[in-house]
């Protein structure tokens, strides 16, 4: 079980947060074709190394923030705003 | 009678002034206060303890600890029936009462023996080479029945659990030497510790040896307000430091517990940094027949006799494959059990080629490299084949091994990632060295220092195992699962090599002791035998848990009525005194009707639906989702996630909404009322708060993130209480409502802020039913207020309360379709009447952009279509398929809701059809598990089409 | 050498030496006709279809660790084909009428122990959905039926049948061929029997690249074991499909998850079919050992550890004792984790991917093992003829640009 550091409340265990998956996705406009909203929608990177998620503390301040984690050692390597640059963080591939 | 009680002052752990009765199998047996079952029964004479997994042979006491493979007995009856408990860990205590697993009818004359006849052609995964024919099934049953090892309970658990969290900086597992050197050390250093201890004493193998030293530390330990928590086992190590133990409470089998006990507790302790110091296990000597009862771990011999006072036999044969075994034998003599002769099997000059005994040792052949033999005499051999260390903490928390070839020993390769080891663990084996490195590290982690690497010396010189050559009988690597050097020899010969292949063709390590005996012992043999070193043979990363551990102990209190408690109305009692029969509704405990004497469910719902549609009736509609959603860019946003326009609402009009997700699937639906220019409130369906507050709160924070809105959660700071039917105005007139609430000043889909009493109303003119309809809101702890209130004028209009299932009565008759009951997770919103409203709105929405790919535009989508059975009486089942053809065909949909409707006199039905809107009028056939019906196509709502009811 | 009753006769009066080995070890070839990436069930199965049903014997299946030491031997053992549309139903019980003929297909016994499999039905919702669900499975032509309360009891008795429990029971319904067969059987039976026609398993020989050609048609590999070319090649590599994709240059719409299972210390037969809560979320058999093997749904983050929080390890034995209250006393014996290669509609991809002459099969998310058998012959057959499976035309990687997605899990309420 991680502890994660909710940039509002400090370190908690994981069960009070929830993942929703790879964050810093651009959302396309309704212009774009099928297999681009298809990509938009579905296909993800999946890294075995440094992801960059999206998680919310929903058993706490309800506040979305991002965080930079390595999925095989799940190791946090950075938590940020949403609305914060992501900062750069150790064996992120190109 | 071999095993004996020794005298005084052998038996630091027992108390001979307290003598203790318990059975085993039956039989009476004394023991005293602080024996284990396994000294008692050793103290007794008892050796015949248990059976084997696969081939039922007789097995006694093998070790003193967590590593016991054998020795296993099933404790108490009932309920509190636990199986396959460890006889080496079981503390006796009055009355207590346990048998021997896996055999039948006794451990002493077991049928499953007959296995052993039969065990040549029964090697490693024989099963995966035949029963092929006729079938497995044929055989399955009985050998179902001659696996397994104890029996367990059949009612549930009588006892409990407590969880509890604990944080610490210095968290040190084991208070052996080593752990308690690092405890204090890092106390000393100012450092929050917690320690932990897997037994009733501290000390380890020193602290039944009457060692000063430990004594000591455990008295400064505790002068440093070290928190030291006996009886505790660290099983597990998880993300981020988190370390999962299990402290034993209550004793096992008392017969005098009282209903219900703390069993155990488990502990979560969040630690800065851990210190592993859990020791290392004896590795057994290989050698034919070395599973007989009175075969034994030689360390635990010593411990049995200087803890306990028993000695396991009076003449033992010592088999001594390392230094530290060689060391032993003068030990054991001086506690007065006889050593007739010790074989030491450093350079392999010395072999047992044979035991003799089949239900216990009287003796062994001894073979010499020149092939000559000598019988010895004994009723004890004692196996000393070197250590282990329990690196298992390490390896659970990412940490690598490295081998060391002279003592055969995997040890920690450096430190895991924030965990480091300690003393034998680690692989130091020499005393001062490992109290040095141990202080050392409990300093350095106190202090945030690097941490010295450890003295890693092993264990002196042990050889590793090999088998025995030219000799028979079934030389055992894994005792539980009758694992033989033959059966290691099989899985090399047939390619499964790797140590993944060798565990789980043989089975070796995957019984209730997880190897703890046996894993290296397989490796090594398997190197042997593909002239490869253990290492290259590999190691299994370790997983949770080291010990097996109660599942009462990791669930808690999370069982019951705790299990997902169940939510309540803020009234719940008012419908109590209703007579409501109450349902569970997700997560939510509701009324599903109110049924008469001798009613059932659905003829009380028939008659709250009539009553609805012909005077009035009362629904407690409180679990609704509410959210107030405010700011300069509600409108705005809100346009964004629902299909309707909602900025286009004056203040004080509701608009019907759905919910997508961005890949257009229909999600939930609501009523959206504007209450201000910039502000808005929001009713959801009541399963659907959850997510649609997390979607918009997505949504706002991480994507229309330069919207100024707020969203706030109200749904339990408002009750509900919709009054529905053509006399629903007359009753709250009655009650004393405001007559600006009327029909004639308030058209059907607005909202208005009133007042009754000085309780504050938010009432909405919206209608589920078809009927007049006004949805109350008001503080959730005035809403028993307001139901009594309007319940002492409902006799004057012929009102009666409804339940859940009335109301899906009515919204059926309407038409009116149900998320999560009409619709699923593949749902689109032009498959439920909204083609219309898509085209209509202007402006983006989330799931919009979806709805126009080709699985979008397939004419051949469900849509949402009314069906009236063809003879008029049956009401269709709900997730009847509807198909041209009898089973097996092509679907074409199938039906969603389906009730009798009493304003109707017939039964109604809302289905998902295949190209539904175009097929108005057709008759189609609903099939059911075998049966079929046929049912007309029919345009919505089945009642009232104009609307015109819901004027009242 | 064949296997049976009469082998291990022999084999007791002669030896060990009398059994020869399941598999080779072979030293990889320059060239192979067809490589297959992964030797889990489903890339064993592939080179076992390609061999026996395409003729095509010239083929690797190569493996970063050890063969069958993935998900294969990490799940929870379940076969079934309880689906709701007809294109996973055909797919799923094509796979479920392999795996009836499995053991003798491979003379290996699989131990297939067809000992159904019960949902609970927790609420009147429950009995409805399920009502749906076995209709729509006969509709596609597999065994279903409804069952009363009493008849769930009868079949589980040490269920919580108390109307006061949190999950009542109300009913449920059963697929009766559904059941269990033993995980590693099935990987080395298709080893041994793929290993004889003549396919080249190379275990430790992990893929760290990919050759192409000037049209970016893929060529070979490059391995830990160094460059092997090959004319087509499958990828079947389950939760690690995203990290071979990447080396060959697209992206898939997978995410890796762990999904835990655990078993507890054996005891003598306590239940004797399969149940699933899918209220709760408890997915609870009995192996033929005796443990209790509990399985429930996926660490709720993206993951490449094969651990599983133990957040989620509460959760799933918490949900087991709210339906077998009795498995308190029980205990937890071993607990691992599975990556699984989770897409959007839970339904797996087999087919052409954006590169000329791969091929991928991937995306069965927890359900992988019931799928072995399809998922083999699936993949062989396009692997073998370049075209896909009519069994497989649904589940191309086109249906996440068109939204044809085949979501069951969406559609049932329930994760499969």
């Amino acid at each position: 079980m991680m502890l994660l550091s909710c940039p509002w409340c400090g370190p908690r265990d994981e069960n009070e947060f929830a993942c929703a998956g790879t964050t810093h996705i651009v959302r396309p406009g309704p212009e774009v074709s099928d297999a681009e909203w298809g990509r938009y929608l579905f296909f993800r990177a999946n890294p075995k190394g440094v992801h960059r998620e999206r998680w919310r503390h929903v058993y706490g301040c309800g506040q979305w923030f991002n965080v930079a984690r390595d999925t095989v050692t799940h190791q946090v390597l950075a938590v940020y705003r949403m609305t914060e640059p992501p900062p750069a963080v150790p064996g992120e591939g190109p | 009678m071999s095993g004996h009680r020794l005298a005084a002052p052998a038996g630091a752990f027992i108390d001979r002034s307290r003598t203790v009765e318990f059975s085993f199998n039956g039989r009476p047996y004394q023991g005293y206060e602080g024996d284990t079952l396994a000294s008692a029964l050793l103290a007794n004479g008892v050796r015949l303890v248990g059976r084997s997994f696969k081939l039922h042979r007789p097995r006694g006491i093998w070790s003193a600890g967590a590593e016991e493979p054998s020795a296993l007995v099933d404790v108490g009856s009932g309920a509190r029936r636990t199986p396959n408990v460890r006889a080496t860990l079981l503390p006796i205590v009055p009355g207590l009462s346990c048998v021997s697993v896996n055999c039948w009818p006794g451990v002493r004359l077991d049928l499953g023996a007959v296995n052993g006849f039969f065990a040549a052609v029964l090697p490693a995964g024989f099963y995966y080479k035949t029963f092929k024919w006729p079938d497995w099934h044929w055989y399955e049953p009985a050998i179902r029945r001659m696996a397994g090892l104890g029996v367990a309970p059949r009612e549930p658990d009588p006892d409990h659990y407590e969880e509890v969290t604990h944080a610490t900086d210095v968290l040190v597992v084991g208070a052996g030497l080593a752990g308690l050197a690092s405890a204090v050390a890092a106390a000393r250093a100012g450092a929050r510790v917690c320690l932990l201890s897997g037994s009733a004493h501290c000390g380890g193998a020193l602290g039944w040896r009457g060692d000063v030293e430990v004594a000591g530390l455990e008295r400064e330990a505790r002068a440093l307000g070290v928190r030291i928590l006996m009886r505790t086992v660290a099983f597990g190590v998880y993300d981020h430091n988190l370390v999962c133990a299990l402290e034993t409470v209550s004793e096992e089998g008392a017969a005098d517990l009282p209903a219900c006990v703390l069993r155990e507790r488990l502990w979560k302790i969040r630690a800065h940094s851990v210190i592993a110091a859990q020791g290392a296990f004896e590795r057994p000597v290989v050698f034919p027949d070395n599973d007989r009862p009175g075969v034994m771990l030689a360390h635990a011999a010593l411990k049995y006799a200087r803890a306990f006072a028993v000695a396991p036999g009076r003449r033992a044969l010592l088999l001594a494959n390392s230094d530290a075994g060689l060391a032993l034998a003068p030990q054991l003599a001086a506690c007065g059990i006889e050593i007739a002769a010790v074989a030491d099997g450093r350079s392999q000059q010395v072999e047992v080629s044979a035991v003799h005994g089949a239900r216990g040792v009287r003796g062994a052949t001894l073979r010499a490299p020149d092939g000559s033999t000598e019988r010895v005499h004994c009723d004890l051999i004692l196996s000393a084949g070197g250590f282990a260390p329990a690196v298992h903490l390490h390896s659970q928390a990412g940490g690598r091994l490295r081998w060391i070839k002279d003592s055969a020993m995997f040890v920690p390769d450096g430190a895991a990632p924030g965990l480091w080891s300690v003393g034998a663990c680690a692989g130091a084996f020499d005393r001062a060295q490992a109290r040095a490195h141990a202080e050392g590290t409990g300093d350095a982690l106190a202090r945030g220092q690097p941490v010295p690497p450890p003295p890693v010396s092993g264990a002196g010189i042990c050889p590793p195992a090999r088998a025995v050559a030219r000799v028979s009988g079934k030389q055992f690597v894994d005792l539980q699962n009758d694992v033989a050097a033959g059966d290691i020899a099989l899985a090399a010969r047939e390619n499964y090599r790797s140590v993944e292949h060798l565990k789980r063709y043989t089975t070796t390590g995957m019984g209730t002791d997880q190897g703890k005996t046996s894993n290296i012992n397989a490796l090594i043999l398997m190197g042997e035998l593909t002239q490869r070193a253990a290492p290259e043979v590999g190691t299994t990363r370790f997983r949770p848990p080291y010990v097996p551990v109660s599942v009462g102990a990791v669930v808690g209190r999370r069982t019951g009525a705790l299990y997902r408690p169940l939510r309540r109305l803020p009234a719940h009692e008012w419908h109590v005194g209703r007579g409501a029969l109450f349902e569970i509704f997700g997560d939510w405990l509701r009324p599903a009707a109110y049924p008469l004497a001798g009613e059932s469910l659905e003829a009380a719902a028939e008659r709250e639906a009539h009553a609805v549609r012909s005077t009035a009736g009362i629904l407690d509609g409180s679990p609704l989702g509410k959210l107030e959603v405010f700011g300069p860019d509600a409108a705005r946003f809100l346009d964004y996630m629902y299909v309707g326009s909602m900025s286009s609402l004056a203040v004080g009009q509701a608009r019907y909404g759905l919910l997508l997700n961005e890949n257009g699937t229909v999600v939930d639906d609501g009523i959206v009322a504007r209450l201000g220019a910039e502000r808005f409130w929001v009713n959801t369906t009541t399963a659907g708060i959850e997510r649609t507050q997390a979607a918009f709160e997505e949504w706002l924070q991480c994507e229309f993130v330069d919207f100024r809105v707020l969203v706030t959660p109200v749904t339990s700071r408002w009750a509900n209480v919709t009054v529905a039917g053509p006399r629903a105005w007359a009753w709250l007139a009655a009650a004393g409502f405001d007559p600006a609430l009327a029909p004639a000043a308030m058209k059907h889909m607005t909202l208005k802020d009133s007042r009754i009493e000085g309780v504050p109303l938010r009432v909405l003119r919206a209608s589920f039913s078809g009927e007049l309809g006004y949805e109350i809101n008001l503080p959730a702890l005035k809403s028993r207020w307001l139901l009594e209130r309007l319940w002492s004028k409902a006799a004057g209009i012929g009102a009666v309360p409804y339940g859940i299932e009335a109301l899906q009565v009515l919204r059926v008759e309407k038409g009116y379709l149900h998320i999560g009951t009409d619709t699923d997770g593949t749902t689109l919103p032009q498959d439920v009447g909204f083609a219309r409203g898509l085209e209509r709105k202007s402006v983006a929405f989330v799931g919009r952009r979806s709805l126009t790919r080709a699985a979008g535009r397939d004419p051949k989508r469900p849509q949402m279509v009314g069906l009236v059975p063809a003879d008029a009486t049956t009401v269709l089942p709900v997730g009847a398929q509807i198909a041209d053809r009898p089973p097996p065909t092509l679907t074409q949909g199938h039906v969603t809701s389906s009730y009798r409707s009493p304003a109707l006199g017939h039964p109604v039905a809302l289905a998902m059809l295949a190209d539904g809107a175009a097929r108005t009028g057709d008759t189609v056939r609903v099939h059911h598990l075998g049966r079929s019906y046929a049912a007309r196509v029919v345009a919505l709502p089945f009642y009232d089409p104009k609307g015109s009811r819901l004027n009242g | 050498m064949k296997y049976s009753a009469l082998a291990l006769l022999r084999g007791a009066l002669s030896g060990p030496d009398s059994w020869s080995p399941a598999w080779r070890s072979p030293e990889p070839k320059p060239e192979y006709e067809v490589i297959v990436i992964g030797a889990g069930g489903h890339g064993l199965a592939t080179a076992y279809y390609l061999a026996r049903n395409h003729g095509i014997r010239n083929v690797a299946v190569l493996e970063r660790g050890w063969l069958g030491g993935g998900n294969t031997g990490r799940n929870t053992t379940i076969v079934r084909s309880n689906y709701l549309f007809p294109e996973s139903a055909r797919l799923y019980e094509f796979s479920l009428r392999l795996y009836e003929s499995l053991t003798r297909e491979l003379n290996f016994n699989i131990m297939l122990s067809q000992r159904g499999l019960i949902l609970l039905a927790h609420s009147r919702h429950d009995l409805d959905a399920m009502s749906r669900w076995a209709n729509a499975m006969r509709m596609n032509g597999i065994d279903a039926e409804l069952l009363s309360r009493d008849e769930v009891a009868a079949a589980a008795p040490l269920l919580n049948l108390s109307p006061e429990a949190r999950f009542p029971i109300l009913g449920g319904f059963t697929q009766r061929r559904a059941g269990t067969a033993r995980h590693d059987a099935v990987a080395w039976g298709y080893a041994r029997a793929a290993d004889a026609l003549g396919v080249d398993i190379l275990q430790n020989c992990e893929v760290r690249g990919f050759t192409r050609d000037a049209h970016g048609g893929v060529t070979g590999v490059e391995t830990s074991r160094g460059p092997i070319r090959a004319g087509r090649i499958g990828i079947a590599a389950a939760g690690h499909s995203s990290v071979l994709a990447r080396l060959a240059g697209f992206s898939l719409p997978v995410t890796s998850y762990a999904l835990q299972a655990m078993v507890t210390e054996p005891t003598k037969p306590a239940l004797d079919t399969v149940v699933l809560s899918p209220g709760t979320g408890a997915y609870v058999s009995q192996s033929d050992k005796g443990e209790m093997v509990l399985g429930a749904s996926l660490d709720l983050f993206p993951s490449y550890a094969q651990r599983g929080s133990f957040a989620l390890t509460q959760g799933i034995l918490a949900s087991t004792l709210a339906i077998f209250p009795s498995f308190s006393r029980l205990r937890l014996m071993r607990q691992w984790a599975g990556i699984v290669d989770v897409v959007h509609d839970s339904s797996p991809i087999i087919g052409p991917t954006p590169v000329p002459n791969l091929f991928i099969n991937c995306g069965w998310g927890t359900g992988g093992f019931k799928g072995i058998p399809v998922g083999g012959w699936t993949l062989a057959h396009v692997l073998a003829t370049g075209r896909s499976h009519e069994l497989a035309e649904p589940f191309q990687l086109e249906r996440f640009y068109t939204g044809r997605l085949i979501d069951e899990a969406a559609a049932a309420g329930i994760a499969h």
